[in-house]
């Protein structure tokens, strides 16, 4: 079957663009490269340097910091005598108990469900591709992490949060808290992952735990789609 | 056809979207799952086109109350005060935080406006057949999907003004009702960004029937 010759020549990963369908062959990487596709530019291929230790120890810190910045208040304000404070949830309880339902449960996915539920799923696909034989759950879960990461907006709130500062500090008195330190330490953790983790790697490992291997192939990408 | 190029679909296969996986096609539209990690495989996202126009209509048709309505109400010693998003632009130009106000007029009024108009101008591409730099459009599609989320930028101002400013009786900070509607907006322009299928900017109209013959 020529076919079958096509999808895995020796070495070489055929991939179909994502941008563009277009067929390529994308050649071995080496670690922190990566490959564009050859007519819309999107990209088709990345090989981190460290794939599965780096990113790692940052979603473990990364899931410690979120505590912090679910916890401890984010900025405190005081006027004439009187002082408030409030939290990442308290923003979201506030517009609920304002009658902003909907609102409401957008900010809370969008600020905590969101970066929390993509730390959760990081953590348990690094901790499964570690062992020798991958287990068939990881697919699952790295798809739903990649579904949640284009809902996280930490970065977007942390600059919400600071032009809401700026505006109320004509007001009142602001002080940052600590939350606000924390979230500040989340922005550059999240970019962090997304840049140390190879997802690719990762799949490959899968690959092979899932899809019974051929002897002499290497990274096999093989497979019936099932109807 | 050019030469030397394929595409997977006319090669009888498609490609799984989630982790890349090459998989020959079954069918030319139902594809199934993917066996790897459980995502849907098709060739092309099925109904792309009508869902992403559906989804930009429904947002444009939230933008204008979006603008129009105030996103908070502030009262301060009896006194009721209604913000719009571009009155917020305004409090800030000439509070003098201009740098603010440029951020938060890119963010809210801009982004979401150019999201609308480069989704209509993609889905018109691919349906109309438009010739052109297709490189450029496939572009243009990866930078909305980028940069949509910032627009999300004042619901985040609205509701920590609100959960911070509750000091009554001396003053306090309500959300408006335009505030759905906007965060609305955000929500179904990234969800029509995220519907659209770039790969229809480069299957040739007069190429549809060619790959169902297998």
């Amino acid at each position: 079957m020529s076919e079958d010759r096509a999808l895995r020549p020796t070495g070489v990963e055929v991939v179909a663009c994502h941008g563009c369908d277009l067929l390529q062959r994308v050649p071995p990487l080496a670690p922190g490269d990566r490959a564009r596709c050859s007519r819309c530019g999107a990209l088709v291929g990345a090989r981190s340097r460290d794939p599965l230790e780096l990113p790692l120890a940052l979603v473990v810190a990364a899931l410690i910091v979120l505590a912090v910045a679910n916890l401890a208040p984010l900025m405190e304000l005081s006027a004439v005598g009187r002082h408030a404070s409030t939290t990442i949830v308290g923003g979201a309880r506030q517009m609920w108990l304002d009658g902003q339902r909907i609102t409401a449960s957008i900010v809370a996915f969008c600020a905590v469900v969101a970066p929390a539920s993509y730390l959760v799923c990081m953590l348990a696909v690094l901790l499964a591709v570690r062992r020798s034989m991958v287990p068939a759950w990881v697919g699952g879960v790295l798809r739903l992490a990649k579904s949640m990461q284009a809902w996280a907006m930490l970065e977007v709130m942390l600059l919400g949060i600071l032009v809401a500062l700026i505006k109320i500090a004509e007001l009142a008195k602001v002080h940052p808290g600590m939350g606000m330190l924390a979230v500040g330490c989340l922005v550059v953790l999240f970019p962090a992952i997304a840049v140390t983790f190879d997802a690719d790697d990762v799949w490959r490992r899968i690959a092979w735990a899932h899809v019974d291997p051929a002897p002499d192939d290497h990274g096999a990408r093989r497979g019936e789609a099932t109807a | 056809m050019t030469a030397g190029l394929l595409t997977a679909r006319e090669a009888g296969l498609v490609t799984c979207e989630t982790c890349a996986l090459l998989l020959r096609a079954q069918a030319a539209h139902n594809a199934g799952h993917c066996p790897r990690c459980g995502g849907a495989v098709e060739s092309r996202r099925e109904r792309s086109i009508e869902r992403t126009w559906a989804l930009v209509i429904a947002a444009a048709i939230c933008y204008l109350p979006a603008n129009l309505l105030p996103v908070m109400v502030t009262s301060a010693l009896g006194k009721t005060e209604p913000d719009t998003i571009m009155g917020g632009v305004v409090f800030l130009w000439s509070s003098g935080s201009w740098p603010l106000a440029l951020i938060v007029l890119v963010a809210s009024v801009m982004i979401p406006l150019g999201k609308l108009l480069a989704l209509a101008y993609l889905l018109l591409a691919v349906q109309r057949g438009w010739l052109g730099d297709r490189r450029q459009r496939t572009r243009l599609h990866r930078m909305v999907e980028l940069i949509g989320r910032w627009s999300m930028l004042d619901v985040f101002v609205d509701t920590f003004t609100v959960a911070l400013v509750q000091l009554s009786p001396l003053m306090v900070v309500k959300p408006g009702p335009g505030v759905v509607f906007f965060a609305l907006v955000v929500v179904l322009t990234m969800l029509a960004a995220e519907s659209f299928d770039s790969r229809l900017l480069w299957d040739r109209p007069l190429e549809q029937g060619r790959a169902d013959g297998d």
